[in-house]
């Protein structure tokens, strides 16, 4: 409040300050707009419009609940190999073919559904769309792919592609690409594929209550082992990355804490008498605080290699600066009776610490303590991404490779239930540790 | 006399109680220690294993690179300042970032917080719905978010940012509505008398009792966002993180721009600490030259 003095120009005063208020807000409004603006060009938002690719997006989207499955021939030997997203350790065998795929002697036929049929014979490929007609591919190694359509060539729909050496037909039952080389089907189907058992092990294909059944005559040993190391999605690799994010998270939180209480009695004014000791304790505080984690990350990574460890001490060293600081102010606002109390039943000074400060200050310790547990595990998975430990490794690498999104899904999946979890879990064990139960 | 020795015996039962209480507690409390003790060491123990390099061997590594960066700045002393001009463009697009994040998020927030504070909401059953968005888009890591946009919009910092934002706005709006639940309803009582509505009551009645909070809190997660800003730029978000990891990553590494880069990330964040605890001390604790 500016000074009023109890004069007759009262009114005249308070308008005054409302005025010079009003002004006040508008130029802070004028000030963020003006940011905006700037930022808006800063950022190059208009060209972002161009950069975004829109197909990315619609493969990530159709990634996270559909799967493709390839049917491709290798047009100079007329081989033929169905795999599920093209991948080698995915590849069904002879017999275990679906029943879309159908071989004959020369010729191999698959059905896409609605009518939509392809055959595959060696250099000859034909695609039979309702409604539209038949169109054949002829492959030659002079003269590229020959094509024939039911339409004149330059009234192609837009969902063919076609060039000299290669043709790409997208419909809604499937896609069907030629070049000189091969020749691929992708047929769309819905859900994750194989997550639970590969195509060579030998539960692929049972139904959850026939699995069910053989775990209880005896094979459930083995229906975990080929569950937990099924090569797609490796789901015995993705919970250790998971457990490493936590281990890290946990480690380098309660390391911190445990550097932290010493150095943070050294920082408080009721116990640090010397000022020159809690001046360098406090600026050791300030400096490991400010030298950002991404820089300790970067200089430990030297020292130590790439690896969870390395990720634990970058959160340990740079939460000791934190909690040295929030510990020392809690030190700071303790009660001095207890301490006293304890004191004249002749306690000595390690006593005095344990049974009259440390139960004072038990309970912000803890809440910090768990607090930062659970955003620790958030950050484990950002220094995971840099030091090469745990599943934010797994999140990185799956995503450089702009293969699997569906891996990529599910690895954010885990990613939010685990730090759900553990904002559950430190929840639950702050309320049981402080409030007794 | 019987009471008496009934209450002396009482008296020694209760003793004994107790201390077979605290003998059990003690109990208790050092099995915990021993708990956590051996969960810390053997945690340290499988860490190394999986390092790449071991904790023993590494110590006496520990300074060599930060020795390494300091003698080759130190060599190469006169282009320091050249490097540090050089690498302001990418401090100011770290810093923006933050910035910006921070602003959009809290503006959020303040719309999220309000909506799940009760005695203020607009639409009292939907205070759940507003506070499980805000719980989950706090629960979503920033990598996540980042790394998507990048793959969908390109690298940059807007990805980074956006990513930022959605997380500040869970952060915030968790502390605001905290806020929000201690702020005095008489004024929007008084609001509401002579018709105001929702928006009026809240931007009269609200934001004046609470703009103090509410800024501290902005500030403080502005020292936060700045870090995760510099962060998410090292996994390709543009700004000082990603000239940084070029600086250091590419064949024997560029010391002495990655030391300039150090010494400047260094000082903005202590500026920017430094800065925001003044004012935020000021905006909590009031002006000190106020009457």
């Amino acid at each position: 409040m500016a000074m009023l003095d109890s004069s007759a120009d009262l009114p005249l005063q308070a308008t005054h300050l409302f005025r010079r208020k009003r002004m006040m807000t508008f130029a802070a409004l004028a000030a963020i707009v003006a940011y905006l603006a700037y930022t808006f060009f800063a950022f190059d938002i208009p060209g972002l419009w161009q950069r975004a690719n829109a197909d990315n997006a619609k493969t990530l989207i159709a990634d996270t609940y559909s799967y493709k499955t390839h049917v491709t021939m290798n047009n100079r030997n007329g081989e033929i190999v169905v795999a599920i997203e093209g991948d080698r350790k995915a590849r069904y065998g002879a017999e275990q073919e679906p029943e879309w795929v159908t071989r004959g002697g020369e010729n191999t036929e698959i059905d896409l559904g609605d009518g939509h049929l392809i055959t595959f014979s060696p250099e000859l490929i034909t695609y039979d769309v309702p409604d539209f007609g038949l169109m054949t591919f002829e492959v030659s190694r002079s003269q590229g792919v020959i094509q024939t359509y039911p339409v004149d060539a330059d009234q192609l729909p837009d969902w063919i592609n076609a060039s000299k050496n290669r043709v790409s037909v997208k419909t809604d039952a499937g896609r069907l690409s030629v070049t000189r080389n091969r020749s691929e089907v992708f047929r769309y189907f819905n859900g994750w594929e194989l997550f639970f058992f590969a195509l060579d092990s030998p539960y692929y294909g049972k139904s959850a209550g026939e699995v069910v059944a053989l775990a209880f005559q005896g094979e459930a040993g083995a229906i975990f082992h080929d569950f937990w190391h099924n090569p797609l999605w490796r789901h015995g690799a993705v919970a250790w990355a998971i457990f490493e994010t936590i281990l890290m998270a946990f480690l380098g939180t309660l390391g911190a804490a445990i550097i932290a209480l010493p150095l943070a009695f050294m920082a408080a004014r009721n116990f640090a008498p010397f000022y020159a000791v809690r001046f360098a304790v406090r600026r050791l505080f300030d400096f490991v605080r400010g030298v950002d984690a991404l820089i300790w990350t970067i200089i430990l990574t030297r020292a130590f290699g790439l690896g969870p460890l390395t990720g634990a001490l970058a959160i340990l060293i740079t939460d000791s600066g934190t909690f040295g600081k929030i510990f020392s102010e809690a030190l700071e606002n303790v009660d001095g009776k207890q301490i006293e109390g304890v004191q004249s039943t002749g306690a000595k000074p390690l006593q005095r610490y344990r049974f009259g400060v440390l139960p004072q200050i038990t309970p912000v310790l803890i809440s910090q303590i768990l607090y930062f547990l659970e955003s620790n595990t958030r950050s484990a998975t950002v220094i995971g991404a840099i030091t090469g430990g745990g599943i934010g490794l797994m999140l990185v690498q799956a995503i450089i490779t702009q293969k699997d999104w569906e891996e990529v899904s599910y690895y954010i999946v885990l990613i939010i239930l685990m730090v759900m979890f553990m904002d559950w879990f430190s929840g639950w064990l702050r309320k049981r540790l402080i409030q007794g139960k | 006399m019987a009471d008496l020795a009934t209450t002396k015996l009482h008296a020694d039962a209760v003793t004994d109680d107790y201390i077979a209480q605290v003998s059990r507690k003690r109990l208790y409390s050092g099995l915990m220690l021993l708990l956590f003790v051996v969960l810390m060491v053997s945690g340290f123990q499988v860490a190394s294993t999986r390092n790449g390099g071991s904790f023993w061997g590494g110590i006496d590594n520990f300074f060599d690179y930060p020795g390494e960066v300091v003698s080759e700045a130190w060599a190469n002393l006169h282009a320091l300042p050249g490097f540090m001009l050089k690498y302001i463009p990418a401090l100011l697009e770290t810093f923006n970032i933050a910035a910006l994040s921070t602003l959009l998020g809290a503006a959020v927030a303040i719309v999220l917080s309000l909506l799940s504070t009760r005695g203020l909401a607009r639409f009292p059953k939907l205070i759940p719905v507003f506070r499980r968005i805000m719980d989950a888009s706090r629960a979503i890591p920033e990598i996540v978010v980042a790394l998507v946009l990048i793959f969908i919009m390109g690298g940059g910092p807007v990805p980074a940012m956006i990513a930022i934002a959605i997380h500040t706005a869970g952060a915030l709006g968790k502390l605001f509505s905290e806020v929000n639940e201690n702020a005095d309803l008489k004024p929007i009582d008084g609001l509401a008398s002579v018709g105001a509505s929702w928006s009026q009551r809240m931007l009269l009645g609200v934001v004046p009792q609470v703009a103090p909070n509410w800024l501290s809190y902005a500030l403080l997660r502005l020292e936060i966002n700045i870090r995760a800003s510099a962060i998410l730029g090292f996994v390709g978000a543009g700004g000082l993180g990603y000239e940084l990891k070029n600086a250091i990553s590419w064949g024997p590494g560029r010391f002495d721009e990655a030391a300039a880069m150090f010494i400047i990330l260094f000082l903005t964040i202590m500026v920017v600490d430094q800065t925001s605890s003044y004012f935020r001390d000021r905006l909590v604790h009031g002006a000190a030259g106020r009457a």
